[in-house]
Formats: structure tokens, C-alpha cells, sequence
């Protein structure tokens, strides 16, 4: 099974030599991935790049319909796979193209962020966000202080990262 | 096993420029099942595109990943030319490296480690693509309009006249709706009922509406191009057919005092058999059998049946219901107005004075309870001054509502312009929070009233009204200068907010539309879509959305005419095949998805042997009405719902490709 999180969890206590990046990367950048939704956010990242603006190399982007699709399980798999920042991004509440995914996104986010502190990750790096199509420069600040943020965090303070 | 064909576009400079293009392929290359990478200049050209076809031909490729534009670009245009070399177009994947990469980045060497990693992202979802069928649903062309109010009528008409049938079902015996009470409309004082009527015998002759009057929606079920409807034709007590609306029943009927008639909001009275106002569409009497003498006292009075030359009353007749099937639906069930009796500060109810916009629109009517003649409830004298309260109800989210009502300030402006005409020498105050008068023509309506009819503007709330020898002395604030005013006046009349239709929830509910908080049924997108509800078929108009002036209820019958002339114009319904789909052998019928469900797409399914029990019920998601946008995948607790093209396995493949 892809999300088998107990084994792995287990294997990264036990010390076990664990595929999921760390400390041998030190010198890498550290990769961000968004989960995004394809009617906002992932419309507000290509006007970015329609205007030009700049930001920081580090984020990876996975379009989904809408942010109600995120499954919390694909943030422990990134983390799981390497990612050192997990952002979830889609319409602002009352603009979800599909009524009401955003909130239930919402929802979910609020209780798993227990979770996944208790899975030993550092919630430091999970970021939410509402980033409207129109929002180009708001994506941008996003990427850039969170992309720092990461950057700034001790490396261990994740437990998938540990060896 | 796959066989991906990756194609790395350089878009000119445009991206060639940040990315080392070259890098890409080679390294795309390398990736397990692709079979080919190339680059190429521009492969949104016909060239770049015979490229694509040429190479999904000769390599037989089972999946293509673009490195190009972004896929809100030219996925669409690559999928097509997949089409025609008869590979599915779901397995067409864009790695967006130009808008998402290119144009947003300076550094060559990490752009490019970023494009590489967006390619392979890429390329293991392609791998696990499946070919998706696009949804076809047939159409059943025929559609219904909920309300006989204008934008109802409207959209009926549009309907109608675009070679579709329609059944139009209104609530009340007449249709007309609220615009047939009114006397004048603003800003060109057309009279409401000579532009009205004309339109209201058009649905009633035209041979694609049928029309059904006195009836209520009790059951919808379905979905868009299949919806199933139930209608109740409450029992008139007449034979339609046979009645010539000569009105020998309602002259005779002796039931003529103490029931109040609602066309003219109470300020007259109407007998028990009935037909609403004299131009009523159909022109077909009810009876009223809460107060008809023949249903109260065991069927003793039958005067009117007497008098009938048809014969065509018949006491006995029962509700009907019909069965419809309609392939769109059109909700323009209206608005009400609130309470007046809210403010008790103002005294409606207490003093018949007092009245509401909608009482004096009825007193101005020719063919209004005074024929015209503006007199006062209490004792038939004309009012010399009138107050107007503007805002009763409307902008006060302490007693009444947070929303403006859109029209208060356009028709009080009109009443005191109409009152200067009817009432010489007579003078008008109006109490007003702000001015809105932002359409057509409008602003000089209201200056109109304000310089050349004389009316006092007057920037303030009215705190109290009391009677004093025959007056109502109404007390308030002038808040521009600053000082208490104290008005005595003849009349006073209260601009009372909108509200939607008693009962707008439970329709609501019966179609399966959202509605907002007060219970205005919310449109698809607020600014995009404005005609269409959150479920598709089921279209938006009038009032019911919303505040709105005639004007743009008109439009907005015609907008959801049009969306549904445009749905019918095609043979089948197609929706991308991007939806949910239920593994039957996993759902355990516990139906979380049905919760989160804002389409109302997932139904019960009975999985059944063969001698007809049920095994089981499982979750079933409605191809027509699923919008895709998988938020019942998460509430699923077996696992057994997943979203074609962005199945768990795509997700994590995705994620996995960038395991360091």
C-alpha cells in the first residue's frame, strides 16, 4: 500500500536508513509541494508567471480539482517522499467553485493538524491559504516567506527527516 | 506497459530562454517507460501538433506529457489532436513549465531541476491514467418555470417562442405576480399593468406553454435533462373549461364583506368565489373554500352555482396531481415583504394610516380599491402631507436585515412624484438613510421628485409616530442639520424590505439548490454564472436570487431562457468524464459522501440478488449531476469512491516521483 504511515513511522524511529531525504541533502534546497485547486490557486500561480513576478525555485506544484479533494493522507506522503514544507491553497470561503469544498477542506486541516504533529512532524511546515485567481502577487509572498520559513527551521525538527 | 511520449516545448524564448530545454529531454528520456522525448519549438503550431500525432502514431504511444504552457492554455488543443489519433484525450498530461516555471525564475540551473521535476511528476501520473469516457446524458426538451411573476413570464416566453415547450406553474390563481400590483414603474412611469398584461395573455394563447394556475411543485426528482415533477392543481371548484369569466358567480356570491383581498394588500374586500383582479390570466374564478358558505355550512349557499349560465361550478372537484418530465428547470418563485408590524415605533396595524409601498401602489392603481384617487384607509379624506420611510426592515441587521432591498429608493421617489401629480398643492417628506439610484436614467428620476415635484429629502430615522386629532405627528432626525424634526402629516408610508418567498427553503430543498442565509437561492458562481443554481438544469431568475428592479428580473428570465435554448439546442447533455465513481464492493453504505456532497449527486443503490433481496444499499454517483469535485473521495471511509483523473494512485505517483 502507498500510505502505509505506522511502518514507516517506525522505521524512521528505529533509526532504520530511510529513502525520504534529510541529512545527506543538507546542502539541497529544500522542496515545497502545493496541493492546489485548479480554479483559484493554481490560476493565481500562472498569472504570477503572466506578470513576470519572481519567486523562489523551491515549490512543486499538484493541481487538483479542488483543495475538498486533498487528502491529508498526500501531506504525509510528501513528507514521507522528501517534501521539507507542505502548502494547501485554493479559493478564499464563500468563492469554491464547487460550493463548499474549501470548507470541508478546512475542517479536515484543523483536526489533522494534531495528527500530524503527533506523527512527528513539525506543523511549522504545513501552511493553508487562500489564494484567489486574481491573486498572483498574493501566491508569490506566499511561495517567498514560506519557502524562508522552511529554510529557517532546524533540519531535525521533522521526524521523517531523521536518520 | 507504458509506452510515454514526452515533448518538451521551448515556446520560442519564452521558455527556451530560462530553460535549458535540451536537459529536459535527455533527462526525460531516462525516466522508465518513456519511449521518446523531444524538443520543439512551438508545439502548439500545426507543425508542433503533427509532431505529437505523428509520434502517437508511429510509436503507439499509451501516454504524451508536455512540458509547454500552462494546461488552461492548450490542454484542450492537445487532447484534440490526441483524439484524432484515436488515443484517448485523458492521457494527455501538461508538465506547466512556462507560466509556472519559465517566467517566474531567473536562476537557469534550478528553473530547469524544477521543470525536470514538474516533467516526471508528469510522466508517473500519466502511467497511471485511465481512459475516461466524457459523460453523455439524454435531454427530455421541455422545460418548467416555477413563478408567473415577470421574470417567470419572461423566460417562459423566451423559452416558448425559441420552439421549446414550457410549463409554467404559478402558485396564485392569476399569474402576474407582484408587477401586476403596481401601479407606475420607475423611471418612465410606464403603467405596470398595460405593459404587463399583453405579456400575460401571450403565455396564456402561445402553443408551447402549458399553464398551470392555483398549482404547487410537490416533487422533483432527477436531474439535468431528466427531472421528474409532481404538480398539485388545487381544485378550483370549477370547470375550466367550461368557464367564460363572466363574473354572474362572483357578483351574486353574498360572502362580500370581511375577507380581505390580497391584490390589494387588505385595502378592499373580495367575495368568496373569486378571481384575484380584473385582468386575471386565466379569467377563471376559486373558490375560496376556507370562507364559502357552501363548505362552512354543509352546502346550503349555492347562489353561484345558480347564477353559473355554463354550469361549470362543481363543488366536489378534488386536488389533481400531474406528472411532468421536464429537461430543465427555472426557479422564479419571487419575494415578499417583511413585516411591517416589526416596527412598532411606526404604528402599522395600530393606525390605518399607516401603510406599506405595496398599499399605496394598490391606492394609486386605477384599479385600485379607490380607482385611483389617493384617500386615506381610516376616512376616505385626501392626504394633503404623506411621510415616507425609506430603509423599514432594509440596511438594519439589528431588527430586520443587513441587505439593501435595491428598489425602496426608486419607488418612494416615484410614490411622492405620483402623489404631487394626483394631489396638488400637496407635500411629500421622505425620511432616507442614502440615496441608490444607480441604473438607467435613475439619479435624474430622484432629483426629478426632490426639485421639480417639491418632496423633502430629509437624511434620518423616524423614532416615533403617534396620533394627535387626527393627525400622525411623525417624529425624527434630521441629521444633515442636526436638528429633531416633528412632521404632522395625513399618511405615512413605510418602504418595507424584501424578503424571499414564504416557503423558498422547502423549494430550495425539493430541487436541491442552495440558498443563502436568508434564504435567496445562491447562484453557481456570483458573477459568472448568475443564471444557473449550484445543480445543474436547474436555472436562476427574479427576485428570488435576490433584490432586483424589473429591468433585471427581465434579463434574468431571459438569461435562463437562453442558458436552456442553448442546453436543448444539442441532441445529448456532455459533461467531462472527471467525476467520482463508487467500487460497489467496498461501499459499505454508510453514506459520509452524500453529506459532503454539495450536488446532491450520490444516490442510494440496492444491490440486490436474484431472488430480490437486498444484499446491500451502496452509494451510486449521478454522471449528470456530479460536478467533480472529489470531496466525497475524502469523507470515504472504505476507500471505495476515487475521482477519474485524479485517482489516489495518480496523486501518490506524483508525490513518489519527487522522493529524493
Amino acid at each position: 500500500m502507498e500510505n502505509n504511515i505506522v511502518e514507516d513511522v517506525q522505521n524512521a524511529r528505529g533509526d532504520k536508513e530511510y529513502s525520504a531525504g534529510g541529512a545527506k541533502d543538507k546542502d539541497k534546497e529544500p522542496r515545497i509541494i502545493a496541493f492546489v485547486c485548479n480554479w483559484c490557486t493554481y490560476n493565481g500561480a500562472d498569472l504570477a508567471g503572466t506578470s513576470r513576478m519572481k519567486y523562489a525555485e523551491n515549490v512543486r506544484v499538484i493541481k487538483l480539482p479542488c483543495t475538498g479533494r486533498i487528502d491529508p493522507l498526500f501531506v504525509v506522503e510528501a513528507f514521507k517522499k522528501g517534501a521539507k514544507g507542505v502548502l494547501v491553497s485554493g479559493c478564499h470561503p464563500g468563492d469554491c467553485h464547487y460550493t463548499s469544498g474549501n470548507y470541508h477542506s478546512r475542517r479536515k486541516y484543523t483536526a489533522f493538524r494534531d495528527l500530524l504533529s503527533y506523527l512527528g512532524v513539525d506543523i511549522n511546515r504545513v501552511e493553508f491559504s487562500w489564494i484567489s485567481a486574481s491573486e498572483g502577487n498574493k501566491w508569490v509572498s506566499v511561495i517567498n516567506e514560506f519557502t524562508n520559513k522552511i529554510k529557517l527551521l532546524p533540519d531535525n525538527s521533522d521526524i521523517f527527516s531523521k536518520k | 506497459m507504458a509506452r510515454i511520449g514526452v515533448f518538451v516545448c521551448w515556446c520560442g524564448s519564452n521558455i527556451a530562454g530560462t530553460v535549458d530545454v535540451k536537459r529536459v529531454a535527455e533527462e526525460a528520456a531516462k525516466i522508465p517507460g518513456v519511449v521518446e522525448a523531444v524538443d520543439y519549438k512551438y508545439m502548439c503550431s500545426d507543425p508542433g501538433q503533427n509532431t505529437l500525432r505523428k509520434m502517437i502514431k508511429d510509436k503507439n504511444l499509451t501516454g504524451v506529457v508536455l512540458a509547454a504552457c500552462s494546461p488552461h492554455m492548450h490542454e484542450n488543443t492537445f487532447r484534440k489532436a490526441a483524439v484524432k489519433e484515436g488515443l484517448n484525450p485523458y492521457f494527455i498530461e501538461i508538465a506547466n513549465i512556462r507560466e509556472q516555471v519559465s517566467w517566474v525564475h531567473e536562476d537557469k540551473e534550478k528553473a530547469t531541476e524544477k521543470a525536470i521535476d514538474l516533467l516526471k511528476m508528469m510522466v508517473e501520473k500519466v502511467k497511471k491514467n485511465k481512459a475516461i469516457e466524457d459523460v453523455r446524458v439524454p435531454l427530455t426538451k421541455k422545460a418548467l418555470v416555477i413563478g408567473g411573476g415577470i421574470s417567470g413570464i419572461q423566460a417562459a416566453l423566451d423559452i416558448a417562442n425559441g420552439g421549446v415547450e414550457v410549463i409554467l406553474v404559478e402558485k396564485e390563481p392569476s399569474i402576474g405576480g407582484k408587477m401586476i400590483q403596481l401601479d407606475e414603474t420607475f423611471p418612465t412611469l410606464d403603467c405596470s399593468s398595460c405593459i404587463m398584461t399583453p405579456k400575460m395573455v401571450e403565455v396564456y394563447q402561445h402553443p408551447n406553454i402549458k399553464l398551470y394556475t392555483y398549482s404547487e411543485l410537490e416533487e422533483v426528482s432527477g436531474y439535468i435533462g431528466n427531472f421528474n415533477v409532481k404538480i398539485k392543481k388545487k381544485a378550483r371548484s370549477i370547470v375550466e373549461k367550461d368557464c367564460t369569466g363572466c363574473g354572474d358567480c362572483w357578483n351574486i356570491c353574498p360572502m362580500h364583506k370581511n375577507v380581505k383581498s390580497e391584490f390589494n394588500v387588505n385595502l378592499s374586500e373580495r367575495t368568496a368565489i373569486y378571481v384575484p383582479f380584473p385582468q386575471a390570466v386565466p379569467l377563471i374564478p376559486v373558490i375560496d373554500r376556507s370562507v364559502c358558505l357552501h363548505y362552512k355550512k354543509g352546502g346550503k349557499c349555492q347562489k353561484c352555482y345558480d347564477a353559473c349560465g355554463p354550469k361549470c361550478i362543481n363543488f366536489d372537484l378534488q386536488d389533481e396531481i400531474i406528472e411532468e418530465k421536464v429537461g430543465a428547470i427555472v426557479a422564479a418563485t419571487g419575494y415578499d415583504l417583511m413585516e411591517n408590524s416589526l416596527y412598532g415605533e411606526y404604528g402599522y396595524g395600530q393606525f390605518k394610516d399607516v401603510i406599506s409601498g405595496l398599499q399605496f401602489e394598490r391606492l394609486l392603481s386605477a384599479s385600485g380599491p379607490t380607482e385611483g384617487v389617493v384617500k386615506r384607509p381610516s376616512d376616505g379624506k385626501t392626504p394633503e402631507t404623506i411621510v415616507f420611510i425609506q430603509c423599514v426592515g432594509s440596511r438594519d441587521p439589528e431588527k430586520g436585515v443587513p441587505y439593501c432591498s435595491k428598489v425602496c429608493c426608486m419607488y418612494t421617489a416615484k410614490h411622492a412624484k405620483l402623489f404631487a401629480h394626483k394631489v396638488h398643492g400637496s407635500q411629500s417628506y421622505v425620511f432616507y438613510i442614502d440615496i441608490r439610484a444607480t441604473s438607467k436614467g435613475y439619479e435624474e428620476f430622484v432629483r426629478g421628485t426632490m426639485e421639480n415635484e417639491g418632496a423633502i429629502y430629509l437624511r434620518g430615522r423616524v423614532s416615533k409616530i403617534y396620533e394627535d386629532n387626527g393627525k400622525l405627528i411623525v417624529k425624527g432626525a434630521d441629521t444633515l442639520s442636526g436638528n429633531q424634526v416633528e412632521i404632522a402629516a395625513d399618511m405615512v408610508v413605510l418602504a418595507t424590505g424584501v424578503i424571499p418567498k414564504k416557503g423558498s427553503d422547502k423549494m430550495a430543498q425539493m430541487l436541491g439548490i442552495s440558498y443563502d442565509k436568508y434564504g435567496f437561492y445562491t447562484e453557481s458562481h456570483p458573477k459568472l454564472r448568475p443564471a444557473e443554481s449550484s445543480t445543474a438544469g436547474i436555472y436562476l431568475a427574479g427576485m428570488a436570487q435576490g433584490p432586483r428592479d424589473i429591468p433585471e428580473s427581465v434579463v434574468s428570465g431571459s438569461a435562463a431562457a437562453s442558458k436552456i435554448l442553448g442546453l436543448f439546442s444539442k441532441s445529448e447533455y456532455e459533461v467531462e468524464g472527471t467525476i467520482a465513481s463508487v467500487n460497489k464492493t467496498t461501499c459499505v453504505g454508510c453514506f459520509y459522501c452524500r453529506r459532503v456532497c454539495a450536488y446532491s449527486a450520490i444516490s442510494k443503490e440496492e444491490i440486490k440478488d436474484r431472488n430480490g433481496n437486498v444484499l446491500k444499499v451502496v452509494a451510486n454517483v449521478n454522471s449528470g449531476l456530479c460536478a467533480g469535485c472529489g470531496a466525497c473521495v475524502n469523507a470515504c471511509f472504505s476507500k471505495s469512491i476515487d475521482l477519474k483523473g485524479y485517482l489516489d494512485e495518480q496523486i501518490f505517483a506524483e508525490i513518489k516521483s519527487l522522493a529524493v
